[in-house]
């Protein structure tokens, strides 16, 4: 039976990782996510797992001896956040252009300067482009679940991607909630054995690994890579669906909330998924004909999914929990204007960069903003992007 | 006869080579000076040998033999640490 617990995503993310039992973790704490490998730590002292875990000097190195172990063919995770996450960059890079199924926690948080240790989307946003998927998640109980699907994810045959898992930092990282927690047992049928991969240790069978790919090779490297992360786009349902059969929670690229019928809705990621919900029920008790569509998979973006989800809506408002500061939008908002381009019916966009820095996010600013976009609805005029919450 | 390459789906999933292809790779070419060794001052201590980071000081019978010309790249390290002057360093193409 699953235990039904009070813990904090920081917590989930340990626990999974504790029933994963990987071969190898490396890591080094940041806030907000330092329990994550804290408490994994503990589970090692404590022999609770096989795994070798290596405390580095950086989190530069942490990528770098993940990437060293998982080239070894051993299942291999880690965590971090924000100031971390980008001083692993030129790995990250690395750990999925070699194609290693890495899995990483990561609690989002604001990037420096200036320094602020709570959430917002840069740090995620910032890797977008470095051929890792990206899972974001509501609540702790989808950072649970998604963590173990990403294991799924990562290592299978045409994909074999490293995976981002998402929380945001100090919301979901130090909140508690009641989460149904999986036995030991049903976490490792559900991931399965480690698929066995080529290992640059195995002497008897040696092979180079990363070698120089100039003008005649680095293009047909990085198609075979795109083939990968367009391979995950088939897969990520399937595996949602697998663990939505086997334990009660269905995942897909999105889930889409009272949208069926709706004029305006709003898209947006992570914990203010949760608030905006409760917003959008308000407006519903009123009569208004507001939905809202929360993405969940970032990497590889859905474009086909979001396009059906959202083709029919009339105006569609675009909550950026980072700023590209590009003078055009967050980096959502392009995306999504990317997805509804070949549509007939184009919904009026609008972008709104909210939250920033741990910001507060309250009910009154998802009203404000489905005021805004009803607004629109009204003079059929929109304009590309409004600042949410912040001191004008 | 113009080298067949390989598409991105012939390819193997990710970087991955066979192993050793660096001996495939004669990198004795970026030379510009190379060393010349001089046999009656060479008294066979083999620093040459430890000191060479492209393996292409070769021996026989615990003995200076030869450089390999086709991996040493001529960085005169051999010649620097040589403590009877027995190597030493001429212009390519002499």
């Amino acid at each position: 039976m699953p235990q039904r617990l009070t813990k904090t995503a920081n917590e989930v993310f340990a626990e999974a990782m504790r029933q994963i039992n990987p071969d190898v973790v490396a890591a080094y704490p940041i806030t907000p996510a330092t329990e994550v490998v804290q408490i994994f730590s503990q589970f090692v002292a404590d022999g609770k797992v096989k795994t070798e875990f290596v405390a580095v000097e950086s989190e530069h190195s942490a990528m770098s001896a993940c990437i060293g172990a998982s080239a070894c063919g051993v299942r291999t995770l880690t965590g971090t956040s924000s100031q971390g996450l980008a001083y692993m960059w030129e790995m990250l890079y690395i750990a999925s252009g070699l194609r290693l199924p890495i899995v990483m926690a990561v609690v989002n948080r604001a990037l420096s300067s200036p320094i602020n240790i709570h959430c917002d989307h840069s740090d995620t946003m910032g890797a977008r482009d470095c051929g890792w998927i990206q899972i974001f998640s509501e609540n702790v109980q989808e950072s649970y679940d998604n963590f173990l699907q990403a294991v799924r994810i990562a290592e299978h045959q045409d994909v074999r991607l490293p995976v981002m898992v998402t929380t945001d930092g100090f919301i979901l990282s130090h909140c508690l909630e009641v989460v149904e927690v999986l036995e030991d047992e049903t976490v490792r049928k559900f991931i399965g054995e480690n698929p066995e991969r080529k290992s640059i240790l195995d002497v008897e069978n040696p092979f180079t690994l990363g070698a120089l790919d100039l003008q005649d090779y680095y293009f047909e490297h990085k198609r075979q890579q795109a083939e990968g992360m367009k391979n995950s786009l088939n897969l990520i349902p399937l595996i949602g669906k697998e663990f939505g059969d086997k334990f009660g929670r269905y995942y897909d690229f999105a889930e889409s909330y009272k949208l069926d019928d709706a004029e305006i809705a709003i898209v947006i990621m992570g914990s203010t998924a949760g608030t905006a919900k409760d917003v959008v029920d308000q407006l519903r008790d009123e009569g208004k004909k507001v939905g809202l569509l929360k993405l969940r998979v970032f990497r590889p973006f859905p474009a086909n999914v979001i396009q059906k989800a959202l083709e029919n809506i009339k105006v569609v408002g675009i909550m950026d929990r980072a700023d590209s500061v590009n003078a055009i939008s967050g980096p959502l908002y392009p995306e999504i204007c990317t997805s509804l381009y070949d549509s007939d019916k184009k919904p009026l966009l609008v972008d709104y960069i909210y939250g920033l820095g741990g910001r507060e996010v309250r009910e009154e600013d998802i009203q404000l903003v489905f005021s805004e976009l009803f607004n629109i609805l009204k003079t059929g005029k929109t304009y590309n992007l409004k600042y949410i919450g912040v001191r004008e | 006869m113009e080298e067949k390459k390989l598409t991105w789906k012939q390819l193997p999933q990710g970087d991955v080579l066979e192993a050793g292809t660096s001996l495939k790779f004669k990198t004795g070419n970026w030379r510009s000076i190379k060393p010349v060794h001089i046999p009656e001052k060479c008294i066979n201590c083999l620093i040459c040998w430890m000191a060479c980071p492209d393996m292409a000081v070769k021996t026989k019978d615990d003995k200076f033999s030869h450089f390999d010309y086709d991996f040493c790249k001529g960085c005169g390290i051999c010649a620097h640490e040589c403590p009877t002057e027995a190597i030493k360093m001429e212009k390519e193409g002499k």
